[in-house]
């Protein structure tokens, strides 16, 4: 598995402009309808907006580990880290959004220098439901970060962490060896305090991403059997179970064209598109903020450096009314959420 | 031969009905439907499917409940047991046919 990230190895498909001309041509110039062609079939082009409920903002790409299907091609050699400065102009965002949902990312957002006091700032809103994206082995991965589980619990934050499979083989293929069991015992850390034990208001979600070519299947199947051979084996307990389909971007799609797998892929992608996951759509109602405060329709977009189609690109142009005024940018990727049931940073979404 | 077993071929396997949409239709209303959660769950009916594949010798079908297993988060470990379930019943099937063998042989020898 790689330690570094694509960009650090100076891969070809690291960079934005060569992944969308990846995306553009071979099987998307003769053979499949691109996504475009497919919503004005449903009638669904161009695409825009509904109300704005979830405002994601990337606190930076670092992270202490290194997936293989992360499309964020995070890791410890990158550096681009949210400043202090972008943070308040996000908190004034954040001050008068009408968004429902703040929902921290990275990388590791806990890796950035000003995560406490951006959090500490960002919960004095009282915004409704404050999620932070930790992937858990950060807890474990050295002192200054062992207390983040009480430092949650104080700011009322809810964990949505990422855990491939119930199995140690299979995590640690995918996520770096040894993170299965540090996930493991940074779950037991959470449960112990509340998070994710039944009736409680802490609240703990894990994400599933299939480990490899495949789609995931039905999400509440999925959480049924996470729960069951997660409690048997260790006593964790979780509250919901989000099935995330991997988007054919950076880490992924490097992988996907290794392999020799991309064609079929995108054949089992375009194949499950399904009209009704076209109206839930996580770009319609999210807004993802970039760390050096770009605004994009969603996180994948932001990866493939496609800012929103408005005036007003940066957070401190910020223009709520005007902003959600706009057409959302889709290319190929997209086929990734409206597949099957749908996918979001949120799980299904039909 | 060469053009035989392509992967790719499998993708194909709806366009059966271009040539005869009532039948084709009906096989796959049928296949779907035998594959929904009943009394059996649809995890199991899987690594059932996965066994027959290998019994008999489907590279399409292996190809497809070999994904579908891992979509379902069935382990490497549990597929392999369903195929050696498959090869036990094929062997067993084999093997049973020995006492028409013995039968004979001792009907035969004096």
């Amino acid at each position: 598995m790689a330690k570094k990230s694509l960009k650090a190895r100076e891969k070809l498909m690291a960079k934005a402009d060569e992944q969308l001309k990846f995306l553009n041509n071979g099987i998307f110039e003769d053979e499949l309808p691109t996504f475009k062609e497919q919503l004005s079939d449903i009638n669904q082009f161009p695409l825009q907006p509904n109300k704005l409920e979830i405002l994601q903002i990337n606190l930076g790409y670092m992270c202490n580990q290194v997936c293989a299907h992360c499309h964020v091609d995070a890791g410890p050699d990158r550096k681009e880290i949210m400043t202090k400065s972008t943070m308040k102009s996000c908190l004034k965002v954040i001050q008068k959004t009408g968004a429902h949902t703040l929902d921290l990312t990275g990388g590791a957002p806990e890796m950035n220098p000003h995560f406490r006091w951006f959090v500490e700032e960002a919960a004095k809103v009282g915004i409704k439901d404050f999620i932070v994206r930790s992937n858990l082995t950060i807890i474990e991965a050295n002192k200054k970060y062992k207390d983040l589980p009480e430092f949650f619990k104080k700011h009322n934050v809810h964990l949505v962490s990422s855990m491939p499979h119930w199995t140690e083989e299979k995590t640690d293929h995918q996520r770096g060896k040894g993170v299965f069991n540090k996930s493991i015992r940074a779950l037991k850390r959470l449960n112990e305090i509340g998070y994710g034990m039944p009736n409680s208001t802490l609240k703990l979600d894990l994400v599933y991403n299939p480990s490899g070519a495949f789609l995931p299947t039905n999400q509440e199947v999925m959480q049924r059997d996470f729960k069951e051979k997660l409690i048997a084996n260790f006593d964790i307990h979780f509250h919901q179970l989000f099935a995330i389909t991997n988007l054919p971007i950076s880490r992924f799609l490097d992988y996907l064209i290794a392999s020799g797998n991309y064609e079929d892929y995108m054949y089992n992608l375009v194949e499950a598109f399904n009209p009704a996951a076209v109206t839930n759509v996580m770009c319609r109602n999210t807004l993802s903020v970039s760390w050096d405060g770009f605004l994009y329709d969603c996180d994948f977009n932001q990866m493939l450096e496609m800012k929103i189609d408005s005036n007003r690109k940066h957070i401190t142009e910020y223009n709520e009314a005007e902003i959600q005024n706009r057409n959302i940018k889709i290319h190929q990727h997209c086929y990734g959420c409206t597949a099957g049931a749908g996918s979001s940073c949120q799980g299904n979404i039909t | 031969m060469s053009d035989y077993y392509e992967t790719k071929d499998l993708r194909n396997f709806g366009k059966i009905t271009d040539w005869n949409k009532e039948l084709g239709e009906k096989f796959f209303d049928y296949y779907s439907t035998v594959f929904e959660e009943g009394h059996l769950s649809s995890r199991e009916k899987s690594l059932i499917a996965l066994a027959v594949a290998h019994v008999v010798k489907c590279p399409y079908c292996i190809d497809a409940y070999t994904k579908d297993g891992l979509q379902r988060g069935i382990t490497k470990e549990e597929m392999m047991e369903a195929v050696h379930t498959g090869a036990a019943m094929e062997a067993g099937a084999n093997l049973v046919h020995a006492t028409q063998m013995m039968k004979k042989y001792k009907k035969l020898s004096h």
